[in-house]
């Protein structure tokens, strides 16, 4: 038999020595391999940064009268973005107007991040979207409350995509709900219309369905009807964004435990009452991060309108590259846009991630 | 005293508009309306369109002569081909990249995937910088840039780059020395030899596992056998091997194989971008395989490659495989921005007949259908193949 | 006198700056039966997670059957044939069925011929009652099946010591008995060495020769069940054992 011991003197942890070169040894040279890995990596970025940190930076022009000037130089030519980036950022709108897209570009990211805030997730955050693409079309048409109209086939850049991407998934979400909830109902008619549409937008290529609408959809019309080109666009977005929304709220209402069905109809609600007090609140809540992922996809996607002829960002880069004055220089503006791609994705990545954990923390136990 | 209430009779006084089966007949039977009435009102728009622009409609220019050069292909072709030559030929280019993509960039996802979960911290964070970047920029930007690179920064043919004898590159593309002969036979042969060897050896290694309860090592006899009967083979047939070397002619190279700039670019961009998403869903299919089966596993004595080989990669394979599908399938599908760099995929072959006939419709019918038919096929089998492995649960 | 199998000098743990396990000194002898409780965050789980190597230890030393418990690679693959460990979500492979769970570990580690592997694998199954599953996958098996599953996968290497960590505490209740009925016989049939981290405190009284109390990192108190449970000296056991004996 033997009783408690008493010594309960603090013993303190092995002696830590110098922190960085303990976590050197821990995190960096921990075995032979990530030994060998770690000095392969450190000497392929000692090769690689400075040199790209010279070229963007030290050797770079950041004004220039030509790109003769910015061609006799070895690094990169800012001046290019410089002289460009009314162009780039805002297209052909008129020169005097760029506020206004500006202002409309300010009004997008607003309603965007308004869409964050989580106590206006309800019907007021319809109210909001409405309005707020009310106030865009407002600020880049004119026509009214004494702005100038501006015909669409005259905007450009950041604007447009901005427009193709929001609106496009705006659209897109009330019509992706509508074939999720298709595509559950026991009506077999109705049930094969959504699968059909469904597998057969998700097979193809977003091109695909802009070829078609910019060549088709003048086709389908009668006579002397025109449709407007960034509405064949913003067609062909909705409907490839729809399927995808379609299938990530198909998950998210095969998530919701048949008990809440159950109980909704003991309650003796009709099948659309069921849906908007019950079903979609839960399963809509539950789908929110994958969501943001479409919208994340379909924001690069909107890239893609190039191909038509639209005059979105990429193709406003391509555009100010044909200025023959200032030919050669792809790589800076290509650098110049993709960090403004990057950072509307990456934020939005962030976001959803965050978002994603906190939402987790009220489903576990 | 109770009073009766005397019971609705059955089926008297019931509305037939009230009855689900009634209702749900009539939902369905006005979509089809709707539906049929849609496509038939745009049909016949079309139709009237079409005439009045004297388009034809149909399949038959296929058969007629193409008349337009495409950059490369598989195949031989003439602008005196037909079109359905011409649709063949940008058909192959398309299956040429999607192939070679998804294996590269398998490849590099994989190892930027294990990367993000080694134990040191730089490897970590740099293949987390690299996912996240190449994650949140369009791919049709990166394909730009690519070739904005390859078309600027490299020189022209008579500057060209010589790293190795024989390995020219310019801004023409990559140029290679091609191996002729008999020998290259004999070689592939002796390739095929050593993969069934091998096999041979692996079920020999098995059986005789099963059987003594020792382990044969299969991997260095492997190599050894990869390595010894090509050679052997090359020796056999005499030595006969010839290096086909461009040589500069003019003002490009002749001989040996080229790859072309919109090629490179589009390998590039695709491998790059579908790299970065392959490489989290391996992370993310390893990291599924919770850590109590790693504990269990080592807990029994195995060591490390074995519980990979035999616990950890089996399950985080079944969770991999089907997100990697998708993978496989939008790149097959992002081929398609080909169009914009100039490389002749289908698209694009499509796109210049779609101009040249006029047909957009039949046209883009095609795009679809040869998508749709590489989309599905892939689907049914994933869903097969998902059915087999997935794990057996009550 | 029986050999001594396990010795624990001067144990100690952190995890960063916790102190997680402080000074253990132990001593199991062969065939003896221990069973170890706490309250949560007493470091029991650790204390046998270090045997095995689950966990390291940072000081002190730790010897098993002869072989001090080092970094080295080669000591500890020799210490994990001697010891099994029976985990509280079972951990089976789920990709395999029964029977294969049970000759990974015989084929691969200790290069058993695969016949001689499943008859002896079957042996065990009977021992733990469930013969008819061995072609079943762990995903059809009820909780408590699949505990006697990983009760007899660590059986086949054969092994010296058997560690338990908590293992009915994710069952349901009418599953806890079979669980235990497995325990005891393994204990009274076979005389294995078995450390058992566990709130059953009935299994304690039945079948241990010692019941040890930890909290905060210390062994507290350790002593015969019976003594244990009836007479306990310190005051932080009495406390504990009035918070689960109700």
């Amino acid at each position: 038999m033997t009783t408690s011991s008493n010594t309960t003197e603090q013993e303190r942890p092995p002696i830590i020595k110098a922190r960085p070169l303990v976590w050197m040894r821990e995190q960096l040279f921990n075995s032979p391999t990530n030994s060998l890995l770690t000095v392969l990596s450190v000497w392929l970025l000692l090769m690689a940064i400075p040199a790209l940190f010279d070229w963007a930076f030290m050797q770079a022009k950041f004004s220039a009268q030509s790109g003769q000037e910015c061609r006799q130089v070895e690094g990169a030519c800012w001046a290019f973005i410089g002289e460009k980036h009314r162009l780039i950022l805002f297209g052909t709108y008129p020169y005097a107007e760029q506020w206004r897209p500006l202002l409309a570009v300010v009004a997008l990211v607003a309603l965007l991040l308004l869409s964050t805030w989580r106590k206006l997730w309800n019907i007021w955050l319809l109210l909001v979207w409405v309005v707020g693409m009310t106030i865009v079309g407002v600020l880049m048409w004119g026509g009214v409350l004494g702005f100038t109209y501006v015909e669409n086939s005259l905007w450009g850049g950041l604007p447009v995509t901005l427009i193709l991407a929001t609106f496009g998934i705006a659209l897109a979400f009330p019509f992706g709900v509508v074939l999720a909830l298709g595509r559950r109902s026991n009506m077999p008619a109705i049930k094969t219309l959504c699968v059909t549409y469904i597998e057969l937008i998700r097979g193809v290529p977003l091109i695909s369905l802009l070829f078609m609408s910019s060549v088709m959809l003048p086709l389908f019309l009668p006579e002397g009807m025109t449709i407007d080109k960034l509405l064949r666009a913003l067609i062909a977005i909705v409907m490839f964004a729809a399927a995808y929304v379609a299938e990530t709220v198909r998950g998210g209402l095969q998530a919701i435990p048949k008990g809440q069905y159950e109980g909704a109809d003991s309650l003796g609600l009709t099948y659309w009452q069921q849906m908007r007090l019950i079903i979609l609140p839960q399963a809509l809540k539950i789908v929110i991060p994958p969501l943001v992922s479409i919208f994340i996809a379909m924001f690069k996607d909107t890239s893609l309108v190039v191909i038509i002829g639209i005059f979105d960002l990429t193709l406003a880069a391509k555009a100010a590259l044909t200025d023959p004055a200032w030919q050669g220089f792809g790589v800076e503006v290509y650098i110049f846009i993709s960090a403004i791609y990057f950072v509307f994705c990456y934020s939005m990545s962030k976001y959803s991630q965050a978002l994603e954990r906190r939402l987790s923390t009220g489903h576990e136990r | 005293m109770s009073q009766t209430v005397s019971p609705r009779k059955p089926g008297s006084s019931r509305k037939i508009w009230n009855d689900p089966k009634f209702r749900s007949v009539i939902y369905q039977i006005l979509a089809i309306l709707f539906v049929a009435g849609g496509i038939w009102y745009l049909v016949s728009n079309t139709l009237h369109n079409l005439s009045a622009r004297n388009i034809a409609t149909g399949f038959d220019f296929l058969t007629r002569e193409a008349g337009f050069a495409i950059g490369e292909g598989i195949i031989d072709y003439t602008p005196a081909d037909t079109y359905s030559t011409a649709l063949t030929v940008g058909l192959l280019n398309t299956l040429r990249a999607a192939v070679i993509g998804i294996f590269l960039a398998t490849i590099l996802g994989t190892i930027i995937g294990i990367a993000r979960l080694s134990s040191n911290w730089l490897i970590s964070k740099l293949a987390s910088v690299y996912v996240e970047v190449m994650r949140n920029i369009p791919l049709l930007l990166q394909l730009f840039f690519w070739y904005a690179i390859i078309s600027e920064s490299f020189p022209g043919p008579r500057q060209a780059y010589n790293p190795i004898p024989g390995v020219f590159l310019s801004n023409r593309g990559l140029k290679m020395p091609t191996l002729e002969g008999a020998g290259v036979t004999w070689i592939l042969g002796g390739l095929f030899l050593a993969i069934v060897l091998t096999l041979v050896l692996a079920n020999w290694a098995r059986r005789r596992q099963e059987r003594t309860g020792e382990i044969f090592p299969v991997l260095k006899p492997a190599l050894v056998l990869f390595i010894a009967c090509p050679l052997v083979a090359w020796f056999i047939s005499g030595a006969d091997l010839a290096l086909n070397v461009p040589e500069l002619k003019g003002f490009n190279f002749r001989g040996g194989m080229t790859i072309t700039p919109e090629f490179a670019a589009l390998l590039l961009g695709l491998v790059i971008y579908t790299a970065a998403f392959i490489a989290e869903v391996v992370r993310s299919g390893i990291q599924s395989v919770g850590k109590g089966q790693w504990e269990a596993s080592s807990a029994l004595g195995l060591k490390r490659g074995l519980i990979l080989r035999l616990v950890v990669l089996p399950q985080a394979l079944r969770v991999i495989i089907p997100p990697m599908t998708s993978q496989y399938l939008n790149l097959t599908k992002n081929s398609s921005l080909a169009v914009a760099i100039g490389y002749p995929d289908i698209v694009s072959v499509v796109n210049t007949t779609l101009n040249q006939t006029g047909q957009a419709i039949e046209g883009i019918m095609i795009i679809m259908a040869a998508y749709l038919t590489v989309s599905l096929s892939i689907s049914v089998f994933m869903n097969w193949y998902n059915k087999r492995i997935a794990l057996v649960e009550r | 006198m029986a050999e001594t199998l396990i010795q624990m000098h001067n144990v100690n743990k952190w995890y960063g700056k916790f102190h997680v396990l402080k000074n253990i000194n132990l001593e199991v002898a062969q065939g003896e039966r221990i069973v170890i409780c706490g309250p949560s965050g007493s470091g029991k789980s650790t204390l046998i997670r270090c045997l095995n190597r689950l966990e390291e230890h940072q000081k002190g030393e730790i010897i098993i059957d002869g072989t001090e418990l080092t970094s080295d690679v080669k000591d500890v693959e020799l210490i994990r044939r001697e010891v099994g460990m029976v985990f509280q979500h079972f951990n089976l492979f789920p990709h395999l069925t029964v029977l294969e769970n049970l000759t990974l570990g015989p084929i691969w580690v200790l290069k058993t011929p695969k016949a001689q592997a499943e008859q002896e694998a079957m042996k065990y199954l009977e021992r733990v009652r469930i013969p008819e599953q061995a072609n079943k996958y762990p995903g059809q098996l009820s909780g408590g099946q699949q505990q006697r599953v990983a009760i007899a996968r660590s059986l086949c290497m054969n092994p010296k010591i058997m560690l338990f960590d908590e293992p009915t505490s994710a069952l349901d209740p009418e599953m806890v008995k079979e669980v235990l009925d497995v325990m005891v016989e393994l204990a009274e049939q076979t005389g294995m060495t078995m450390l058992c981290v566990t709130h059953e405190m009935g299994f304690a009284r039945k079948v241990a020769n010692r019941v040890i109390f930890m909290d905060q990192g210390e062994i507290i108190e350790q002593n015969e069940p019976d003594k244990f449970f009836d007479d306990p000296q310190s005051e932080r056991t009495k406390l504990f054992l009035s918070q689960i004996l109700h």
